[in-house]
């Protein structure tokens, strides 16, 4: 494990994460565990694409980062501090949100003007017209007009609110941004738009991300790593062009078969995944994937593979996974 | 023979103001699939809905022709109409969640459809609501007749909606995108059950979505909509291997294909935003994004042919717009 350092932005060490959950009144409690036993460290700079279906637990995992929650166990190391040590303000400072829908996560009866400059305001160090002129040229830079810093959210398109988002989140001059499914909601000739902008705006800020996202064709263009997440853990790790190329356990093999490129005449790929959906309250003894697993054996249903290491950055969990 | 549904100068408006859906013309075969793309706005649910006539309060409807099976669908009464809804025309939707009733099981929900317009004994529907349930992939489906939607996962509601689809024989699906709101994994194999459903049962199938990946894997016909026209007509792989107007150029060149497209480079992007159109509207909608776009593109534009069976809405003749960006986006 690499030692903290500047050149290390995000640093999780067997991060857990469980809620307690009651489904009725006088039913038992249930442990649903969203995030087990995660690792990794993110290089500053780059760009660390998370993977997986929904309720693997790629949100949870975000949250937790974003120090929305804490963590059952664990630590989480951001810029080479300890991020629950960090006041709000620091925090806020060194890391910030993209979320998914920009319907819900501005507020519709402030201006967008007042949405951007907020994280400003809070951190109550900044005069009026320093933030004026922040906000002004946050405002230009991710392509939104002066005119267009006067409107409602509601009279901007999807776009264009994904952008106030960005606006917002870059404003105070972040290191680390997490974008947790920043395209999922939008058009395809937006989603480009808002791809290329956040390419542009990484370059010239030199800021690190962390991009969740379900679509595997996203993160393979922006990602320089990729972390495949099932039920809670991270199955496998790799440089993007490597994991691409030659995946190495068979749920990321089943999630790259599953993506439906534009190219016709291939037809509909059989996934070989099975009916059975993970549920994370009632995880599955062994390898959690065995269920669903086409090569699974009898060694995988009792005994859960540990994580083994192929490269420098490289890992992957399956017993019968190529060396 | 003729084509199993037809439609010609659909044209739909919202309170007299808003024009969504402007001259839609296509055809959809018997057993094929016919696709409309689009992105969201251009109108391509309000087709679906406005084919089903179930256009919302103050959506109002005109049409050269709306035919099923060569039966002039626009004069029937809503009475008629609810005949063929469910029997002859079956529709699934987005979000199985909030199509489906949550205070009935999944049992008394598909039997009804049957017992209605079939008149079949409770023990009759339900028998074939089995069969169907395993035909689509369900597992132990004598155990979910009893349950409630909120029991299932999308996946399986989604299987189930289908199931209910099928009912009756439907001659047509129109499906409107039916795997958006799932998991990738679960998405290629509800497309393959569709696929397969298809060939068995020589359905034709409308079907509705955003996704060039699932139009490319599954479609045999594509009708390419936008601000409410349909901009681009064409057999699935002339679509994708020529296309000719701009606007489904430049979503072609928008969509990331693993392996194919070069990281350090800028993704294509259409810039601008769709317009809202007026009644009274004239010229190419895509004019204020199109890089093409000339003066007479305002005039109102003809319909070209590329081919027989392809034609667009764009004054640029075919071959026009060149070929030397998409070629190396080609499979190897």
């Amino acid at each position: 494990m690499s030692k903290p350092s500047t050149s290390t932005a995000i640093d999780l060490r067997s991060v857990r994460r469980v809620f307690r959950v009651k489904s009725g009144m006088f039913a038992p409690e249930r442990h649903v565990i969203a995030v087990d036993d995660v690792s990794f460290s993110v290089p500053a700079g780059s760009v660390l694409g998370i993977v997986g279906e929904s309720g693997c637990g790629k949100s949870t995992l975000a949250r937790l980062i974003l120090g929305l929650l804490a963590p059952t166990s664990g630590s989480a190391l951001v810029d080479g501090r300890q991020l629950f040590d960090l006041d709000r303000k620091a925090r806020a400072r060194l890391i910030q949100p993209v979320f998914q829908d920009p319907f819900s996560s501005l507020n519709p009866r402030q201006t967008i003007r007042d949405i951007v400059s907020l994280p400003l305001l809070a951190q109550g160090t900044f005069s009026s017209p320093e933030i004026e002129r922040r906000v002004a040229q946050m405002l230009e830079r991710v392509g939104l007009s002066t005119e267009q810093g006067g409107r409602m959210p509601s009279q901007l398109s999807g776009g264009q609110r994904q952008r106030v988002a960005i606006a917002r989140a870059l404003v105070l001059e972040p290191r680390i941004v997490i974008c947790d499914e920043p395209t999922s909601a939008l058009d395809v000739s937006v989603q480009a738009q808002i791809l290329n902008l956040l390419a542009d705006l990484r370059r010239e800020l030199g800021l690190t991300y962390l991009f969740i996202s379900h679509n595997l064709a996203v993160v393979e263009h922006v990602a320089s790593e990729v972390a495949v997440m099932y039920l809670g853990r991270i199955v496998e790790k790799a440089d993007t062009d490597q994991l691409f190329r030659a995946p190495r356990h068979p749920y990321t093999q089943a999630l790259l078969a599953s993506v439906l490129t534009p190219e016709p005449g291939k037809g509909v790929p059989d996934v070989g995944l099975g009916d059975s959906m993970p549920d994370p309250a009632n995880i599955p003894p062994g390898c959690r994937f065995h269920p669903r697993c086409r090569i699974a054996i009898d060694r995988c249903r009792s005994e859960a593979p540990k994580a083994m290491a192929h490269s420098q950055h490289g890992m992957v969990e399956c017993h019968l996974a190529p060396a | 023979m003729s084509a199993l549904l037809e439609v010609e100068d659909l044209e739909v408006s919202f309170g007299g103001r808003t024009a969504a859906v402007r001259g839609a013309s296509f055809k959809v075969e018997r057993g094929q699939t016919h696709c409309i793309v689009g992105e969201s706005g251009c109108g391509k649910s309000v087709t679906a809905l406005a084919i089903m006539n179930l256009l919302a309060k103050g959506g109002k409807r005109t049409a050269k022709r709306i035919a099923l099976g060569g039966q002039d669908l626009q004069p029937l009464s809503d009475r008629e109409m609810s005949k063929i809804r469910g029997n002859k025309m079956a529709m699934i939707f987005q979000e199985p969640m909030t199509s489906l009733n949550p205070a009935y099981t999944v049992g008394s929900q598909m039997s009804e459809v049957m017992r209605r317009h079939k008149g079949s004994t409770r023990t009759q529907a339900l028998d074939r609501a089995v069969e169907l349930m395993t035909r689509v992939g369900i597992t132990a489906p004598d155990l979910r007749l009893g349950q409630f939607p909120h029991q299932l996962s999308g996946g399986l509601r989604q299987r189930v909606m289908i199931a209910m689809a099928l009912m009756c024989d439907p001659e047509l699906l129109v499906a409107d995108e039916p795997t958006t709101a799932l998991d990738v994994t679960v998405q290629a194999q509800i497309l393959r059950l569709l696929a397969g459903i298809q060939r068995e049962m020589g359905l034709a199938i409308l079907l509705i979505t955003h996704d060039l990946g699932v139009v490319a894997r599954i479609a045999d016909q594509v009708s390419v909509m936008y601000a409410g026209e349909v901009v681009e007509r064409a057999p699935a792989a002339e679509l994708f291997s020529v296309p000719q107007h701009p606007y489904t150029r430049g979503l072609l060149n928008c969509v990331p294909i693993p392996g194919k497209v070069r990281r350090d480079q800028p993704l294509g992007s259409i810039p601008g935003v769709v317009p809202t159109i007026q009644p009274g509207f004239t010229g190419c909608a895509f004019r204020s994004r199109c890089s093409y776009a000339e003066a007479s593109c305002a005039s109102s534009i003809t319909r070209r042919k590329a081919t027989q069976t392809h034609d667009y809405l764009c004054r640029l003749a075919p071959g026009e717009l060149g070929n030397s960006d998409l070629a190396e986006r080609q499979p190897a």
